[in-house]
């Protein structure tokens, strides 16, 4: 049921992004136009899951069916939680079957983390059921927590000892001997490059380094679920690149990872599927491919060389691509939500026609914010999309 | 795929030193991720020690927090034994025979805060959660920190026991007497401890929880038996240290050291104690599960 991505896609997908602005223009033209007739079913189905949740509980329902020798690594229905009168997570269905990673997307205060945190038997759920490899998280979990680990923001390390001693601790507790534990944390410190800092206390490390010594400490040993609560959130970009490298490394040997993130490149660049959640509820899933070609093609951001210029350069944007130009705080840039791709080169020539010199372009996906109003703003239209019934929604209708 | 857009990239740049942060080496890095049976699980002593081993990692690295259980008893005791001693008792040296044990019981006391205040600090963190998503016995870090407490309490008895033998201190029931004095006073302790856990998931800071613990405390150690004889007080004063728990504590450890106590001075501190695990034990676990 699930559109795998292996090891290698996901190092392709990497080399794609560190591509420079101008190959990623023509990437960006191809992808537009393939995806482009996918555009509408794909939004209907966002709105379908939110619209009627027996939807994704079917979904479940079918897999576990399907996939009885091997339960799902997460499969959840209609979970909640509350915090005094606020619904944290307001009936949440999820069918992760093992390997790959599955990302949670969403603002802070989504529910994200409080999904994430009852998978980890951290929280009780107020209702519905979550089971980790077939164990309840509610009933059993002492077995959930032999089979996952948990890193984030809720789940760190003591910023007292060293990470040494961090690691040597989480060892031992985990049932090594001493010998073994030594030997466990040497390994892990050297391959997560803390040499260095692995006899200095934790409080002293830099972002970049108290991440990795993070994850290190949650696969002392190898768990079979990986939960990462925004495992990037506040790094560089190039610690950020470190952080994706041992996740992508600890997928390749098996490990299923759920993570959460508030940035949808992030998603995009590692997760096998998303759900994107606001509110405590899904209201979008599927591959980031689809996610992405369901919002239109995406932004066209443009910095020149003369913030002077702006002014004269959002009226010939605005002319050429026939559609709303925005500012930015930067004085020098201004960008535009694009549905055609193909006017963008014929808006670069018109800008430098009008000789206004450019010094920065990138036609990029929209950002987080950006997907999240179109899809938000979509589910209060509910009622027209779902209208414009297509293949995703046969299913839905078999249901009803 | 262009990251330009993402607010990662460009806005959130926290450290950046890349001579200081050697790239993880991806060749070791597959191998550690790999190669990883889990052993077997540790039992509920072993988890509870390593929790211990932790307690005292902490004051490796944190000697501060020794300066508590060090300088503040010697000060009481040399404030109380020369300020009052005279006047209340005659002499210095007679006073002090009576007050050192109680100024060891209420040094040790005020330190089981710092358990319930460790503990906060560690949810806090965030520490706590990683420990509670592992598969060990559950109440292994609470009983790992207390242990780890108890050192403290020991070196904290050692420094007012050595001091007192230096002012003049002279226990009647010799070292026994003083070894099962103190050993009672850990026991209390460690029950004790118990309340500050319970407290410890309850308040939402540190701070909070150190002010009602000496909201607490206050009372609980000065209006007791320890600096004066009970009996030159008002009568509900009174009536209040004959049932205050750290003055049968204090009566019992007295005893102990000079070699008069009864049985059953001994069996009413035991008792105290059990009655705090029964009641705060169970709580903290129920507070430790219910915990957000």
């Amino acid at each position: 049921m699930t559109e795998r991505t292996s090891p290698t896609n996901a190092v392709d997908r990497e080399r794609d992004s560190s591509a420079g602005a101008t190959s990623t223009v023509s990437t960006r033209n191809g992808a537009a136009s393939v995806t482009g007739d996918r555009q509408q079913d794909r939004g209907a189905r966002g709105t379908t899951n939110e619209t009627d949740p027996t939807d994704t509980a079917t979904t479940a329902q079918t897999a576990t069916e399907t996939e009885r020798e091997h339960p799902l690594a997460i499969e959840t229905t209609g979970l909640v939680k509350h915090f005094g009168e606020t619904k944290a997570v307001d009936g949440i269905d999820l069918a992760i079957p093992a390997g790959g990673i599955y990302g949670l997307l969403g603002p802070n205060g989504a529910g994200k983390t409080t999904v994430i945190r009852m998978l980890a038997t951290l929280l009780q759920p107020d209702a519905g059921t979550a089971r980790v490899f077939g164990h309840d998280v509610a009933t059993d979990g002492d077995a959930v927590r032999r089979r996952v680990s948990m890193t984030g923001q809720f789940a760190s390390v003591d910023e007292d000892l060293t990470g040494r001693e961090n690691l040597v601790l989480l060892a031992r507790l985990l049932g090594y001997s001493r010998a073994q534990a030594a030997e466990r944390t040497h390994e892990l410190i050297d391959a997560f490059g803390l040499t260095e800092a692995a006899t200095r206390q934790v409080k002293t490390y830099s972002g970049g380094m108290r991440r990795r010594l993070d994850i290190a400490a949650s696969i002392v040993v190898t768990p079979d679920l990986l939960f990462l609560d925004e495992p990037t959130t506040g790094l560089d970009p190039r610690n950020r690149n470190q952080v994706w490298d041992i996740i992508r490394a600890l997928v390749a040997n098996g490990t299923t990872v759920l993570l959460t993130t508030q940035y949808l490149d992030e998603a995009d660049q590692l997760a096998d599927r998303i759900a994107v959640i606001d509110e405590g509820r899904i209201i979008a899933e599927g591959t980031p491919g689809e996610l992405k070609a369901s919002v239109g093609s995406g932004v066209l951001s443009v910095r020149l060389r003369d913030p002077e210029c702006r002014d004269a350069a959002r009226d010939v944007l605005t002319s050429v691509l026939d559609a709303p130009v925005e500012l930015e705080s930067d004085p020098a840039a201004l960008f535009a939500r694009i549905e055609d791709s193909d006017r963008v080169t014929q808006a670069l020539d018109a800008l430098a026609e009008s000789r206004i010199e450019v010094t920065e372009f990138t036609l990029g996906q929209p950002s987080l914010d950006e997907f999240f109003l179109e899809v938000t703003d979509r589910q209060t239209r509910g009622g027209a999309d779902r209208d414009a019934t297509t293949g995703d929604e046969m299913r839905q209708e078999g249901v009803e | 795929m262009t990251a330009e857009r993402s607010p990662t990239a460009a806005d959130t740049e926290l450290h950046s030193d890349p001579a200081a942060e050697p790239d993880p080496n991806v060749d070791t890095l597959h191998a550690a991720v790999s190669d990883s049976p889990r052993p077997p699980r540790p039992s509920a002593v072993s988890a509870s020690l390593t929790f211990g081993w932790r307690a005292l990692l902490k004051i490796k690295h944190v000697p501060e927090q020794l300066f508590d259980v060090t300088v503040f008893p010697i000060m009481f005791l040399l404030l109380f034994t020369y300020l009052f001693g005279g006047a209340l008792a005659g002499s210095t040296s007679a006073y002090l025979q009576e007050l050192l044990p109680g100024i060891l019981a209420m040094t040790v006391v005020f330190i089981t805060i710092y358990t319930g205040v460790t503990l906060n600090d560690d949810i806090d963190e965030g520490v706590f959660d990683r420990f509670r998503t592992m598969p060990v016995w559950q109440p292994s870090v609470i009983v790992g920190a207390l242990l780890g407490d108890a050192v403290r309490y020991t070196i904290a008895s050692t420094m007012v026991i050595g001091l007192g033998l230096l002012l003049g201190f002279r226990p009647e029931g010799g070292a026994i007497g003083v070894i099962s004095a103190v050993a009672l006073l850990l026991v209390f302790s460690f029950s004790l401890s118990w309340i500050w856990t319970a407290l410890g998931f309850i308040m939402r800071t540190p701070e909070s929880l150190m002010g009602v613990s000496m909201l607490i405390l206050f009372p609980l150690t000065f209006i007791s038996n320890v600096f004066v004889d009970p009996r030159t007080m008002p009568g509900w004063l009174e009536a209040f240290v004959s049932i205050n728990p750290v003055s049968h504590l204090v009566t019992a450890m007295r005893g102990l050291m000079h070699g008069t106590a009864t049985a059953g001075d001994v069996i009413i501190v035991l008792g105290l104690s059990a009655v705090f695990v029964v009641v705060f034990g169970p709580a903290t676990m129920y507070l430790f599960h219910a915990q957000q």
